[in-house]
C-alpha cells in the first residue's frame, strides 16, 4: 500500500498530509511533484490544502492543467482512490472529476474555525469506518468553500448518496446557523459517481490527535486505510448505490 | 557620469542633515553623485542605521545560556536543546499600514517572515500586535472622552471611527492574505484601540521558525548574512525588481506624517505571498544542500542594504553590475535599482562552482537566480551598470559607521492625578458592578477576537495546541514532546504614564502569559514604537523604556535577541503613546504540563493566586484601567506597583502547581480585572460551556475597585477539591496569597458578595455579548 501526495508549489497542508499518512497512520507515503505525469505504485492519492499556483485568477484554475491532474485523472479512471482536502477539493471540481464549484465564501471572509459535518454515507472507502450519521468536529480555512452546483446536479448528487458530509449543528442538525460559508445546501463534502473520488473543505488532517482539539478526522485516514488493506485498487468502486 | 548636482534641497530632500553630508564627503573624499547619496539616505536613515536608539539599546540584556544569536543579524536564535533551536523576531511595518492599510500589513509579514527563513528556519508561527484609533462610538459613554470634548462634532466622530475600522479592516485582511497563503499559522497576538493610535496605526509582525536537527551534525544549521570568501558569487533571487518601495526605509518609516499622506502610497510595496512560498523553498533546498555560504533578505533598502551589510559583516567588499539585476520595469535608472524595495528577493553568497545546483533547485520553484555580482577584497561596496561606475562605497561607512546620536533627553512632569472631589470620583460611587461588569464585557478592548484571528489560518502546519484567545499561543514541536510558547504584550496607556514602570509591566505580564500555559520564560524580541525621537520628552521615555526593560528582564532571566525600533510615529505633530511591544517565548518540556485558562470541570475550585488588595478608589480610578476608560473616561496618572521579586515568585509557584499536575486551568488576571478574568475562563471552558459561582464572604471596601482592578502578579487557577492542601501548602511555602473564590459550576456566571448577587446570568448568554461585538463594530 502506497499513499501519495501532490505538492503543487504553493500547496501549504502538503506537510500536513504526509505527517499524518506517515507518523499517526504510520503507512508508506511519498511526495508526488506536480510535474509528474504518472503515478504508478501509488493506492491512493492525497491532493492537499493551499493555493497551487497562487490561485490569484480562481482557485484551482491552473492546477487543473498540471501534468499531475491529466495523471489523477488516468489514476482515478482506473479505481484508485484520491481524497482532495480544501484547495484539493477546489481542484477536483475545476478539473471536472468532481461536479460543481466552490465560490468565495458567503461572508466575503477567509474563515478559520472547527465546525461539525454530519456523515451522509458511510458505505464508501473514506467513511467506512464511521458510523451512519456520525457528527465530526473538523476544521475549515478557506476563502472560497460555497460549495454550488445547478439544482439538478444537487438532486441527483443527493439520490446517489454522493453527498459525504454536510455542516451541521453538534447535535447533527442541519440548519442554515450551522453553515459557516453558504454552501447549498450545507454541502461540506462530495464522491464521484464511482465513489472513489472525494472532495470536502474541511481538513481532516488537522483533527487527527486529540493534541490538536479533535481525532475526529482520524476515521477518514483509517477508511481508507482499511479499504486498501481489503481490497486493490482497481477493484475500489460501486460502492455508491447508483 | 551624468547625473544631477546635489545641491542642498536635494541632500534635504534625502532626510540627509547638513552635518551628516561633510562626514559623507570626508568618507568619499569626495562629494557623492546622486546614486550614493541615495544609498547613503536609506542606510543612514532611522530605520536602518537606528542611529537615535542605538546608544540605548545597548543597555539591554542580550546574552543568556541558550543564545545561539543575539542581535545584529536577520533575527535571533535560541537553543530548545536535542539539536533543535529556534529563530524568532518582530519588526513594525507601522508607517506603511497607515499609508495602504491592506498591502502595508501584508508586507509587514512577508518582511518578518523572510527574516526568519533567512537564517535556515522553517516559519512556523506568526502573530502580530495591532493599535488602531477607537472604532466604538463615545455615545455609548457616560460623558466625551478627555481631551476630545468639544472638539468633535458628532459627524467628525463618525468619520474617524470609519475611517479607523477601514484601517482595521485592511491591516486585518493584509495580514490574512499573506499569512494564509503562506502557510504559516497566525497564532495569536494583541489588539487595543486608543484615540492616540487613529492617524498612527501601529502593526507590529512577530515570527517563529524552527530549526530541525541537522542529520550530519546532530545541531541546528544556522545561516548568516555574511558576504565572505573573496571571488564568491553575489546571486540574485527572486522576484524582479520593479519601482515600488523606493525610498520606504527613509521616506516612510523615517519621517512624520502630515496632509500629503495619501501621495505616499506609491512607497509602499506589493506583496506575492505565493512568490514567497516559493522562496521559502528554493531557500531551504538550496540550504539544505549546502550550497551557499550567507544569505540576507531584502527588506527595507533593498539592494543597497543587503549588499553592504553583508560586505561590512564579512570583512569583504561585493561588486555588482545593476545590468544583470532581473527587472520587471524598463528603463530603471541606477538609483532606482538600488533603493527599490520590491518584496520576495534574496541576496545569496556561494562558492562559484555551486551555481548550477542554485540555478537548478530556483528553476523547479520557477524563480530566477542571477550572478549579479562577486565578493572582493577591498572592503568597497562598487555598483556598476554596464561597466560603468556608478557608486564606490565602503561597505562599513554604510552599515556600520552611521552618526550616532545622543539626543537630548527631558522628563516629562508626571500626570496630575485626579482628586477625590472630581466629580469623575463621584461617578464612581453611582457605577453599579453588575452593569459595569456588562460593558466591559463588550469594551472594544475586553471583547472576543474572534472576528479577527478566524480570517486568519492558525492550524496549518498542525502543531497549534492552544487556539488563539488564551494567555499564549502553544506550537508543539513535531517528534519531540516539547512545545514553544509565545505571547506579544505591550501597554501603550501604562508607558505613556509612566514609561520604566510600563516597560517593567509588559515584561511581567508576557512572562506570566508564558507561565500560565505551563512555559518556562527563555528569551524576548522587541519593538520599540514611539514618536519623533528628535523631541526630548519623547527620547527620554524611550530611554526610560529601556531601562524598565532591562531590569524586568534580568529579574525574569529573558535576554532580548533582537528586534526592531519605530521612531515617528506622529502625524500632524500629535504622536501616539510611547508604546513598547514584547515578544516573549518560553518552552513547555513535557506536554503534559500544557495548561489552558478554560474551566474543566464541574465541582472543580476555583482560587486567586497573589494578592487581592484593592487600590484605593482614587487610586484605582487614576490607574488607567479599562474600568476607568470605560465607565468614567479617565485616561490614567499612575500605574499599579509592581515588585519583580514578588511576581517571579509567584511564576514560579505556578510552574511548580503545574509541573506538579495539580492544575485543571490557569489564567492571568490582567485587563478588566479578576471579574473578566473568570468570565474569560468561562467563554474558554466551551461550548458546551462551564460557569461558576464565586462568593466573597468577607467585607470589601469599594466593590468596582475590588472586581476591576488590574494590579499585577496575580492568576485564577481551577483544581480538583483534593488538591488543595497540597496547593496550599506550595504556595504557603512560597509565601504566595492564596484566596479561594468558589466552584465550577454549570451553565452560569455568578458573582456574589456578601448574600449580594453582583451578577447571576447564563454563561451562554455573556458569551455571546462578548463574542459578537468586534464583529458587530466592524460591520458598522
Amino acid at each position: 500500500m502506497k499513499f501519495g501526495v501532490v505538492v503543487f508549489p504553493g500547496s501549504n497542508c502538503d506537510h500536513d498530509a504526509f505527517y499524518v499518512i506517515d507518523r499517526v497512520m504510520r503507512q508508506p507515503v511519498e511526495w508526488v511533484w506536480h510535474e509528474t505525469d504518472q503515478l504508478k505504485g501509488f493506492d491512493a492519492i492525497i491532493l492537499p490544502g493551499g493555493f497551487s499556483y497562487g490561485d490569484y485568477l480562481r482557485t484551482g484554475a491552473i492546477a487543473r492543467f498540471s501534468p499531475v491532474m491529466k495523471a489523477v485523472r488516468a489514476f482515478a479512471e482506473g479505481g484508485g482512490l484520491v481524497l482532495g482536502i480544501c484547495n484539493g477539493f477546489q481542484i477536483l471540481c475545476e478539473s471536472g472529476l468532481l461536479p460543481g464549484a466552490l465560490m468565495r465564501n458567503r461572508g466575503l471572509k477567509f474563515v478559520c474555525r472547527h465546525v461539525y459535518l454530519r456523515t451522509e454515507n458511510n458505505a464508501l472507502p473514506f467513511t467506512q469506518r464511521l458510523s451512519a450519521g456520525q457528527v465530526l468536529k473538523i476544521p475549515i480555512a478557506h476563502m472560497e468553500g460555497n460549495y454550488y452546483a445547478s439544482a439538478d446536479t444537487l438532486d441527483e448528487l443527493e439520490s446517489q448518496g454522493r453527498v459525504v458530509f454536510r455542516y451541521s449543528t453538534p447535535e447533527g442538525a442541519i440548519d442554515e446557523a450551522a453553515n459557516p460559508n453558504g454552501a447549498a445546501r450545507n454541502i461540506a463534502g462530495i464522491c464521484n459517481r464511482a465513489g472513489n473520488v472525494m472532495g470536502m473543505m474541511p481538513h481532516p488532517e488537522r483533527a487527527s490527535e486529540s493534541l490538536l482539539g479533535s481525532a475526529d478526522g482520524r476515521g477518514i485516514f483509517e477508511s481508507m486505510v482499511k479499504a486498501l488493506v481489503s481490497a486493490p485498487s482497481s477493484r475500489l468502486a460501486e460502492t455508491v448505490h447508483d | 557620469m551624468i547625473e544631477a548636482l546635489i545641491s542642498p534641497e536635494v541632500v534635504e530632500q534625502h532626510g540627509i542633515t547638513p552635518q551628516e553630508y561633510l562626514r559623507i564627503v570626508a568618507i568619499l573624499g569626495r562629494d557623492p553623485n546622486l546614486t550614493e547619496l541615495g544609498i547613503f539616505s536609506v542606510m543612514w536613515s532611522e530605520h536602518c542605521s537606528y542611529k537615535s536608539s542605538r546608544v540605548h539599546l545597548k543597555r539591554l540584556p542580550t546574552a543568556g545560556a541558550c543564545v545561539l544569536q543575539g542581535p545584529g543579524e536577520n533575527a535571533g536564535v535560541v537553543d530548545l536543546g536535542d539539536g533543535y533551536a529556534i529563530a524568532f523576531k518582530i519588526e513594525s511595518h507601522n508607517h506603511p499600514s497607515l499609508v495602504e492599510p491592506f498591502q502595508g500589513a501584508a508586507t509587514g509579514v512577508g518582511g518578518i517572515l523572510r527574516d526568519i527563513f533567512t537564517m535556515g528556519a522553517r516559519p512556523i508561527a506568526a502573530m502580530n500586535s495591532l493599535r488602531f484609533g477607537r472604532i466604538k462610538s463615545s455615545e455609548s459613554m457616560e460623558s466625551p472622552p478627555q481631551g476630545r470634548a468639544g472638539s468633535s462634532t458628532p459627524d467628525n466622530e463618525e468619520s474617524e471611527l470609519r475611517q479607523n475600522r477601514r484601517i482595521l479592516s485592511g491591516v486585518v485582511g493584509g495580514i490574512g492574505f499573506y499569512g494564509n497563503c503562506f502557510g504559516v499559522p497566525t497564532v495569536g497576538g494583541e489588539i487595543y484601540f486608543e484615540d492616540c493610535y487613529a492617524k498612527n496605526p501601529l502593526v507590529n509582525a512577530f515570527a517563529l521558525g524552527l530549526f530541525e536537527r541537522d542529520s550530519r551534525s546532530g545541531k541546528p544549521r544556522i545561516f548568516l548574512g555574511r558576504a565572505s570568501g573573496p571571488g564568491n558569487a553575489v546571486i540574485y533571487v527572486g522576484a524582479k525588481t520593479g519601482r515600488d518601495g523606493i525610498h520606504g526605509a527613509s521616506l516612510l518609516a523615517s519621517s512624520e506624517f502630515d496632509e500629503t499622506t495619501a501621495s505616499k502610497r506609491p512607497n509602499v510595496q506589493v506583496g506575492d505571498p505565493f512568490l514567497e512560498k516559493c522562496l521559502l523553498e528554493a531557500c531551504l533546498e538550496t540550504m539544505e544542500a549546502d550550497a551557499i555560504v550567507g544569505i540576507q533578505d531584502m527588506g527595507a533598502a533593498g539592494l543597497t542594504c543587503s549588499t553592504s551589510e553583508m560586505a561590512a559583516r564579512g570583512d569583504t567588499g561585493i561588486e555588482i553590475e545593476l545590468n544583470h539585476v532581473p527587472q520587471r520595469e524598463t528603463g530603471m535608472s541606477p538609483y532606482e535599482i538600488m533603493l527599490s524595495e520590491s518584496q520576495e528577493r534574496m541576496l545569496l553568497v556561494a562558492e562559484r562552482g555551486r551555481m548550477p545546483d542554485i540555478q537548478g533547485i530556483f528553476s523547479k520553484w520557477g524563480l530566477d537566480a542571477v550572478e549579479i555580482g562577486r565578493v572582493t577584497k577591498d572592503g568597497i561596496l562598487r555598483v556598476r551598470d554596464h561597466g560603468e561606475v556608478v557608486a564606490e562605497i565602503p561597505a562599513k561607512a554604510l552599515a556600520d559607521e552611521a552618526p550616532l546620536y545622543n539626543r537630548p533627553m527631558k522628563a516629562r512632569k508626571p500626570l496630575a492625578l485626579l482628586e477625590k472631589s472630581s466629580p469623575r470620583l463621584k461617578n464612581l460611587e453611582s457605577v453599579q458592578p453588575g452593569d459595569a461588569f456588562m460593558r466591559l464585557l463588550s469594551s472594544e478592548n475586553l471583547c472576543s477576537r474572534r472576528w479577527v484571528y478566524q480570517q486568519y489560518d492558525h492550524m496549518v502546519r498542525t502543531n497549534t495546541c492552544i487556539l488563539p484567545g488564551a494567555d499564549a499561543a502553544v506550537i508543539r514541536i513535531k517528534n519531540t514532546n516539547r512545545a514553544i510558547a509565545i505571547t506579544l504584550d505591550g501597554n501603550g496607556r501604562y508607558c505613556y504614564v509612566n514609561p520604566r514602570e510600563g516597560a517593567r509591566l509588559a515584561v511581567a505580564e508576557a512572562c506570566r502569559n508564558l507561565v500560565c500555559v505551563g512555559a518556562q520564560p527563555l528569551a524576548a524580541t522587541n519593538c520599540l514604537n514611539f514618536g519623533n525621537p528628535e523631541k526630548p520628552e519623547i527620547m527620554w521615555a524611550f530611554s526610560e523604556v529601556i531601562d524598565g526593560m532591562k531590569e524586568a528582564c534580568e529579574a525574569f532571566h529573558t535576554p532580548i535577541t533582537g528586534g526592531n525600533v519605530s521612531f515617528y510615529n506622529e502625524t500632524f505633530g500629535k504622536g501616539i503613546y510611547g508604546t513598547p511591544v514584547m515578544g516573549m517565548v518560553g518552552v513547555i518540556d513535557d506536554l503534559a504540563h500544557l495548561t489552558s485558562p478554560g474551566f474543566k470541570r464541574e465541582g472543580d475550585v476555583i482560587a486567586a493566586l497573589g494578592d487581592l488588595t484593592p487600590p484605593t478608589e482614587r487610586e484605582f480610578l487614576n490607574q488607567g484601567t479599562e474600568f476607568a476608560r470605560v465607565l468614567l473616561n479617565a485616561s490614567g496618572a499612575q500605574v499599579p506597583a509592581l515588585i519583580l521579586e514578588r511576581e517571579k515568585r509567584l511564576q514560579d509557584t505556578i510552574l511548580t502547581l503545574i509541573h506538579q499536575g495539580t492544575l485543571h486551568s490557569c489564567h492571568d488576571v490582567s485587563e478588566g480585572g479578576l471579574a473578566i478574568a473568570l468570565a474569560e475562563c468561562a467563554f474558554a471552558s466551551g461550548p458546551p460551556f462551564l460557569g461558576c459561582e464565586i462568593e466573597i464572604q468577607f467585607g470589601i471596601e469599594g466593590l468596582s475597585a475590588w472586581w476591576f482592578n488590574e494590579n499585577p502578579s496575580r492568576a485564577v487557577i481551577s483544581f480538583e477539591v483534593g488538591q488543595q492542601s497540597r496547593i496550599e501548602a506550595i504556595c504557603r511555602r512560597q509565601e504566595i496569597p492564596f484566596q479561594i473564590l468558589g466552584r465550577v459550576r454549570k451553565h452560569d456566571f455568578k458573582l456574589k458578595h456578601l448574600n449580594n448577587w453582583i451578577i447571576q446570568q447564563p454563561v451562554d448568554k455573556l458569551f455571546g455579548l462578548w463574542d459578537q461585538e468586534l464583529e458587530r463594530l466592524s460591520t458598522l
